[in-house]
C-alpha cells in the first residue's frame, strides 16, 4: 500500500504486487504448481488417482502431520527437535504393548499418550523453567530414541495384527488412512486457530511475549500447549509409522522427521521467529519437498543429488523470506 | 543497557560456577573411576580409544563454542565431516599433506557458504545450516558413490597412531589448538568481538566493529575444525562409512552446554566445552566398564539415554543456579 502513497506514477498491476512477499508466500505453492505439471507430462501413470493419493499424498502424510505440530511450536517463538524421537519412542511402546497381548484399544491410546507426555515435559521445560527450546528438546531427541531402543531391545519385530495392518493399509472414506488423518488435523487446528481465542493468544505468544503477557494472555500456558499438541500429534504418527512398517525398529520410525518439518516449515515462508502460522502454506510446503524428491528420483537422478536439491531449495526459500518487505 | 550489562555479569558468574562443578565432577568421576577400576582404566587401548573419540568431537565443539557464543549455531558440522572425510580420503593417495589440506580446505568451503549466508545474507543461522546439513551430506555420498572411501596405510594412517608421552598425536592436536584458542578468546580483538556480538549485535556494529567479517570467519573456522575433523576420523580408523556424523552436532552442542557457554551467546569459555566433553565421554567409558565387569547390564542403548539425562541435569541446574542468585 505505501507504493502507491510514495510512486503513484507507476500504473502497471504488476509492479504494484511486492514480489518478494508473493514469492515468499506463494513460492512453494508454485514449485509445487511446477512440479505436479511437469510430472503430469513427463512421469507415467501420475495423474492416476491410486498413485496421487496411496502413494504421494500417503507418503507425505505423517511429515505433514508433524510438520502441524511444528509450525505450531514455531509460532510461539520456539523449536521441537524431539519429534523425530517420539515418533519412535510412541511407535516402539505401541509395539511392544501389543506384542505383550494388551489389546488395541489400550495399546494405541498409551502410544498417543506417550507422544503428549514427551510435549508436556518439553513445553515445561520451555515455559516453566525457561530453558532454550532447541536444548530442552534436545534432551528427549537425545533421550527419547535412546528409550525406544531400550524398549525394544533394540530387535526389529514384526508386529502381525489386524489393528498395525489397518493403521499401515486401511482406507477411510475412501482416503489412505494417513491421509484422512492429516486432513482431520488439519481441519480442527485450523477452526481452533480461526475461530478461537487459542489462535490469537498463539500468535500474540510468538509475536511478542512480554506484551502478551502484560494483556493477561497466560502466556506459559500457550507455550505449553505448543509442545503438547507438537507432541501428541507426533506420538499419533508414531502409530501410523508402526503401521506403515509393520514392525518395531527404533533406529529409523520417525528418523530426521524433525529436519523435514523444519525445512517444510522454512520453505513454507514462516520466520523461525515466531508469531507467524500457517497450516496451509506448511502442508503445501510438506507436499513440495517430498514431490521434488520423489520427481528427482524417479526420474534417476540419485537419491544423494535430490538431498542436495533440498537444500538449495531450504537457504533460496529463507533467501526470499529475508528480502520480503514484511518479514520481521 | 546497565541492567543488561548487570544481567550478562550475574549470567556469567553463574556459568563460570557450573564451569568449576563441571571441571569438580570431572576430576570427581575420574578419580572413583580410578579407585573402582584400577589401571585398567588408564590402560593403554582404554586411553588411546577414549580419546580417539573425544578428539573427533572435541574439534566440532571447538568450532561450535565460537559459533554459539556469537548467538549462532552450526547444524551442518556432521556432515562436513563426512564430504571432508570423504574428500580428503579420495585425495590421500597423493600424500598425507595433501589429505590434510583438502580435508580442512573442503571444510572451510561449506563453512564458507554458511558463513556469506549468515554474516552478509542475514539468514537464520539454524535454517542455513540445517539445509548445509542436507546438501553437504547428499554431495558427500555423491563423491563417495555411497561407499567407503579408505584412506591407504600411508603417513597419515600411521600419524594417528604414533604416540608421544603415551598418547596418541590425535590427543596433542586437541590440547594444542583447545590452548590457542583459549588464548585467541581471551586476548585478541577477533576473540573478545566474538563474544561482544553474542552480548549485542547492535551495539558491537555501532562501536564501529565489523561484525559481519567476524560472524563469517567463525563458521569458517566451524566448518575447517569439522573438515579436521573429517580426515582425523579418516586417519584413525583408516576409512570413512557413509553414516558417519550423524547427529553429532547434537554432541556437540551438548558439550558446550555442560561446559557452560550460553547458548544465545555473549558468554563461555573453551575450556569448559573441553570439560563438558570429556565428562560425558568419561561416563561411557564407565558404563563401558560397568557393563565389561557384569555389574550392570546396560546395552549400548542407554548412552543416548544418559546423555539427554545428563543434558537435562545440567540445564535443570543452570536455572536452579540461576533463581538462587536471582533471590540473593
Amino acid at each position: 500500500m505505501t507504493d502507491l502513497a510514495t510512486r503513484p506514477a507507476e500504473t502497471s498491476v504488476l509492479r504494484k504486487i511486492d514480489w518478494p512477499t508473493f514469492i515468499r508466500r506463494y513460492g512453494a505453492a508454485i514449485v509445487l504448481a511446477l512440479l505436479v505439471l511437469f510430472n503430469i507430462i513427463f512421469t507415467e501413470n501420475f495423474l492416476d488417482l491410486r498413485n496421487i493419493l496411496f502413494v504421494q499424498l500417503r507418503q507425505a502424510a505423517p511429515t505433514a502431520i508433524v510438520a502441524l505440530g511444528m509450525a505450531l511450536v514455531i509460532a510461539t517463538g520456539g523449536i521441537d527437535l524431539s519429534v523425530g524421537a517420539v515418533v519412535a519412542l510412541s511407535g516402539q511402546v505401541t509395539a511392544v504393548f501389543l506384542l505383550d497381548g494388551v489389546p488395541p484399544l489400550v495399546a494405541l491410546p498409551i502410544g498417543i499418550l506417550v507422544g503428549v507426555a514427551a510435549g508436556l515435559f518439553n513445553g515445561t521445560l520451555v515455559s516453566r523453567f525457561g530453558i532454550q527450546p532447541m536444548i530442552a528438546t534436545l534432551v528427549l531427541f537425545t533421550a527419547g530414541r535412546g528409550l525406544a531402543q531400550v524398549v525394544t531391545g533394540g530387535r526389529i519385530q514384526t508386529v502381525n495384527q489386524p489393528i498395525v495392518e489397518f493403521l499401515g493399509l486401511g482406507v477411510v472414506a475412501g482416503l489412505p488412512i494417513s491421509v484422512f488423518s492429516l486432513i482431520v488435523v488439519t481441519v480442527a487446528i485450523m477452526l481452533v486457530t480461526r475461530f478461537t481465542p487459542a489462535g490469537t493468544k498463539l500468535l500474540a505468544v510468538g509475536g511478542n511475549e512480554r506484551a502478551a503477557g502484560l494483556v493477561g494472555i497466560r502466556t506459559k500456558r500457550v507455550k505449553t500447549m505448543a509442545y503438547v499438541v507438537a507432541g501428541g500429534l507426533a506420538g499419533f504418527v508414531g502409530l501410523l509409522e508402526l503401521g506403515r512398517i509393520q514392525a518395531s525398529d527404533a533406529t529409523n520410525a520417525g528418523l530426521n522427521m524433525e529436519l523435514d518439518a523444519i525445512a517444510a516449515v522454512a520453505v513454507a515462508g514462516t520466520t523461525l521467529a515466531g508469531g507467524t502460522f500457517s497450516p496451509g502454506r506448511t502442508i503445501v510446503g510438506v507436499l513440495m519437498l517430498r514431490l521434488l524428491q520423489n520427481t528427482l528420483v524417479a526420474h534417476g537422478i540419485p537419491r544423494e543429488v535430490a538431498q542436495i536439491a533440498q537444500g538449495l531449495i531450504i537457504v533460496a526459500a529463507i533467501y526470499l523470506l529475508r528480502r520480503s518487505r514484511d518479514a520481521r | 543497557m546497565s541492567a543488561a550489562t548487570a544481567d550478562v555479569a550475574t549470567v556469567g558468574h553463574r556459568l563460570a560456577l557450573q564451569r568449576r562443578g563441571t571441571v569438580a565432577v570431572l576430576v570427581l568421576v575420574v578419580l572413583l573411576a580410578s579407585l573402582r577400576y584400577g589401571d585398567a582404566f588408564y590402560s593403554g587401548i582404554n586411553l588411546t580409544s577414549y580419546f580417539d573419540d573425544a578428539v573427533k568431537y572435541s574439534l566440532i565443539a571447538l568450532g561450535m563454542t565460537f559459533v554459539i557464543m556469537t548467538g549462532g549455531i552450526d547444524l551442518s558440522v556432521g556432515s562436513v565431516i563426512l564430504l571432508a572425510g570423504v574428500a580428503g580420503g579420495l585425495a590421500s593417495p597423493h600424500g598425507a599433506v595433501v589429505a590434510v589440506l583438502v580435508g580442512v580446505g573442503t571444510g572451510a568451503a561449506v563453512g564458507a557458504v554458511n558463513g556469506l549466508l549468515i554474516a552478509h545474507s542475514r539468514l537464520e543461522p539454524f535454517v542455513v545450516t540445517l539445509a548445509t546439513l542436507l546438501w553437504a551430506r547428499g554431495l558427500g555420498l555423491q563423491l563417495a558413490d555411497t561407499q567407503t572411501v579408505v584412506y591407504g596405510s600411508g603417513a597419515l594412517t600411521s600419524l594417528a597412531r604414533d604416540k608421544i608421552f603415551g598418547l596418541t598425536t590425535g590427543f596433542w592436536l586437541m590440547v594444542v589448538l583447545f590452548v590457542i584458542a583459549a588464548v585467541v578468546l581471551k586476548f585478541t580483538a577477533w576473540g573478545r568481538t566474538v563474544l561482544a556480538i553474542g552480548d549485542s549485535e547492535e551495539s558491537t556494529s555501532l562501536l564501529g566493529v565489523p561484525t559481519r567479517l567476524n560472524k563469517f570467519s567463525v563458521y569458517l573456522l566451524s566448518g575447517a575444525l569439522a573438515g579436521l575433523a573429517g580426515v582425523v576420523l579418516g586417519s584413525q580408523t583408516g576409512s570413512v562409512s557413509m553414516d558417519t556424523g550423524v547427529g553429532w552436532e547434537l554432541i556437540a552442542v551438548a558439550a558446550v552446554v555442560v561446559g557452560g557457554t550460553l547458548l544465545t551467546g555473549g558468554v563461555g569459555s573453551i575450556g569448559g566445552t573441553l570439560a563438558g566433553l570429556l565428562l560425558l565421554q568419561v561416563i561411557f567409558t564407565i558404563i563401558n566398564f560397568e557393563n565389561g565387569r557384569g555389574g550392570i547390564e546396560i546395552n549400548s542403548y542407554w548412552q543416548n539415554v544418559v546423555r539427554g539425562a545428563f543434558l537435562l541435569v545440567v540445564v535443570l541446574l543452570q536455572t536452579g543456579v540461576g533463581r538462587g542468585r536471582k533471590k540473593s
